[in-house]
């Protein structure tokens, strides 16, 4: 073999080995190419409404989302949702929906919850936790701020006050 | 390139050690001593031995060579020895929900061992960027250092060496020379110990003063078969990172339930969990078992459904059955590329409570049978005639709320507390009363119906492991594949022997790579039917 088809080989071998290198860096780095982030789309979902038909995530589009994961047995989601209820009334004639979306309750054990705080916007049930694992949910109370585009802009995990959703909303409001 | 010319005329490669043409040694300190060239790659040049200066010679030098290849695998060794040391993130036995907590977890159990274990990352080693690096790095080095290598040791043992130098010959481990008597038909000495050799079933090379028999030069690709084998090893490892190659997922699954299956688009239904266990005549000895039990089998009967609806989750899903079967511990249920394992269970569990409603006020006659199912409770349910039940609130894990009222610690029915009404048309009544901990509380001091506690139903939930793995043919075929090079390498020898006549006097030289006894067998066998005139002499090193 001649030196320059030398030299061509050696460039072939090691160029096939460095795309290897940079396949085995990218997918030790993105663990969990599916995982919902600040940036990505907000994956649709359709889900049963308390009291109501089912509800999708996609229907919602041209419109702010704010998306809480939620369970009556955690006590800063109960804390925050008189919160989330007070911003809901401020903002929703501006285009703010406030999706709750319950994690893997009964309808009779939620129902009750969203009375005693007159909840009236939209409670979505995850009776399976799919949409909860879908979306990579840890600790609770997560909270997904989603453009009326369906771009996720923040992920905030743990109990929000009324002037945090407040400045948060105003970034996603159409 | 710079070459070297020999004295036959032939110039060679730089980093020849013997000969191309020839086969004589081309350092002349060699030549005269008794130290020979390594026969491993028959004195040819290896092809990283250039001067080019090029960034791409360079790297290709750096790879090609055995003690960097050494040193990556040493590394890796001791870089995987290390991250045994202490657990794995993925295998902390407590939530650790954040990555504060992960940290805390090393430092608060192992001290500041642990904390350091944690900074440089040793808990998450082996899919950490630079543990990755380092297997790409290794599988760079086992390709570089092979192809710089058989290459040259193919060019070599295509064109065999028939008149070889008489340094090379002498060089040998084994060599051998005589005088020939006066009148000795050469022609048909070489001709007889030519079918000598065929009959040992070597193959023959032959001119009119010299011949060279081999046989088992397969056995020189053996270490280039198995690093094709650990490469393919090392490209399936890497194919699991594809999207779709790799899964492994863990579902509950309770009696009667059917769940999705994360990241697929299949659903699993429990149709029934049992353990069985060994009786006591089954036992051929008999234990002290002091009223434990041994288990016999612990086994899923599952159906596996295809969601056709997968497109939007959490959507009415719409199921076909796929299979219908057990799924038992070592034997899962397989549908193409994924395996379900049974692999937990939690039996026993509460599924639903049940109740009979009682007349207090006509001699406690029961008036119909009342069932709470705890994880999808009625909300109104029909007991008798005229007479409804309603559930009116529902904690699955009941306890005291910071505000003094009844909340829930999880949403799983560890310690339910129901409040239920029963309704009563004809007798225009309302009676409220609460199911906590075994014991009702009603609401009125004198009411009319009364509650039973029954039995509950007890479900039992099973744990499925569900794993998918597309690479694992890959890597039994790179594993068989490097099985294959292991015992052509180890198993098979590649023998040569050369015989010279050469102005009267008759040369004999033999190599193998391995098995030197077996090759002397041979020459003495050879030297013994052809009666050859010579003496052996047999170095210490070849």
């Amino acid at each position: 073999m001649n030196k320059s088809n030398r030299t061509y080989v050696r460039i072939a071998v090691l160029g096939l080995l460095l795309v290897a290198l940079v396949f085995a860096l990218y997918s030790s780095f993105v663990k969990d190419p599916q995982a919902v982030k600040v940036g990505s789309n907000a994956p649709n979902f359709s889900l049963e409404q308390l009291n109501g038909p089912e509800m999708a995530l996609g229907d919602l589009k041209g419109k702010g989302v704010v998306l809480n994961f939620w369970g009556t047995w955690c006590e800063p989601c109960k804390e925050e949702m008189p919160a989330l209820q007070a911003q809901y009334d401020k903002f929703k004639d501006k285009g703010l929906v406030v999706l709750g979306v319950n994690i893997g309750e009964s309808p009779i054990a939620v129902e009750p919850f969203v009375k005693q705080f007159n909840v009236t916007f939209p409670i979505v049930l995850d009776r399976q936790s799919q949409i909860t694992k879908l979306y990579r949910i840890g600790p609770i109370p997560t909270t997904f701020f989603i453009s009326p585009e369906g771009e996720v802009k923040e992920i905030f995990i743990g109990q929000l006050n009324e002037a945090m959703i407040a400045d948060k909303v105003s970034k996603i409001l159409p | 390139m710079d070459q070297r010319k020999c004295e036959c005329g032939h110039t060679n490669p730089v980093g020849t050690l013997l000969c191309e043409s020839c086969g004589k040694p081309l350092v002349i300190q060699i030549s005269e001593q008794t130290a020979f060239p390594d026969m491993r790659y028959e004195g040819m040049a290896r092809r990283s031995q250039t001067y080019t200066k090029k960034m791409v010679d360079r790297v290709w030098n750096y790879f090609s060579s055995v003690k960097i290849a050494i040193g990556i695998i040493i590394v890796i060794l001791i870089a995987s020895a290390v991250g045994t040391v202490f657990p794995q993130q993925q295998y902390i036995p407590v939530p650790v929900p954040t990555e504060a907590d992960v940290a805390r977890f090393y430092t608060n159990t192992y001290g500041t061992l642990g904390t350091i274990y944690y900074q440089l990352g040793f808990h998450n080693l082996y899919s950490s960027w630079w543990f990755v690096t380092l297997l790409v790095m290794l599988g760079t080095s086992l390709v570089i250092c092979s192809l710089d290598r058989v290459v040259p040791l193919y060019k070599a043992l295509k064109k065999p060496r028939l008149n070889q130098h008489k340094s090379f010959l002498k060089g040998q481990k084994l060599f051998a020379e005589g005088e020939l008597a006066q009148g000795t038909d050469q022609a048909e000495l070489l001709a007889g110990s030519a079918e000598t050799l065929r009959k040992k079933g070597y193959r023959i090379f032959q001119t009119d003063r010299a011949l060279m028999a081999e046989k088992g030069r397969f056995s020189r690709w053996g270490p280039y078969v198995n690093h094709i084998g650990l490469i393919l090893f090392l490209v399936g490892v890497l194919a699991r990172s594809i999207p779709g190659f790799f899964l492994d997922e863990y579902v509950w699954v309770r009696e009667g339930e059917t769940v999705a299956i994360p990241n697929t688009p299949y659903y699993i239904k429990n149709l029934q969990y049992t353990t069985e266990y060994w009786s006591e005549d089954e036992m051929p000895v008999k234990l002290e078992l002091n009223g434990g039990v041994i288990a016999k089998n612990y086994q899923t009967d599952a159906i596996l459904y295809e969601n056709k609806n997968a497109d939007l989750p959490g959507a009415k899903p719409d199921l076909v059955e796929i299979k219908n079967g057990p799924i038992i511990v070592n034997h899962p249920m397989v549908h193409e590329s994924l395996y379900l394992y049974q692999s937990g269970m939690q039996e026993m569990q509460l599924g639903a409570l049940n109740f009979n409603l009682i007349d207090l006020k006509n001699g406690s006659k029961e008036v119909g049978k009342i069932k709470v199912d705890l994880y999808n409770p009625a909300q109104e349910q029909v007991v008798a005639d005229g007479i409804k039940v309603k559930v009116l609130d529902y904690f699955p894990d009941f306890i005291m709320g910071k505000d003094g009222k009844p909340a829930t610690k999880t949403n799983l029915p560890k310690n339910p507390m129901v409040a239920i009404e029963v309704l009563d048309e004809k007798g225009k009544l309302s009676e409220k009363m609460v199911y906590l901990q075994g014991s009702i509380l009603t609401q009125k001091s004198d009411p009319t119906y009364g509650i039973e506690i029954k039995m509950p139903d007890l479900i039992d939930i099973s744990g499925i492991n569900v794993r998918m793995d597309k690479a694992v043919p890959l890597i039994y075929f790179g594993s068989f594949i490097f099985m294959i090079g292991v015992a052509m390498g180890f198993f098979w020898q590649h023998r040569r022997i050369w015989v010279q006549i050469q102005d009267g006097t008759i040369m004999m030289a033999a190599h193998t790579n391995k098995n030197w006894f077996g090759l002397r067998r041979e020459v003495d066998g050879l030297v013994e039917q052809m009666k050859l005139p010579v003496t052996i002499e047999e170095k210490s090193k070849a």
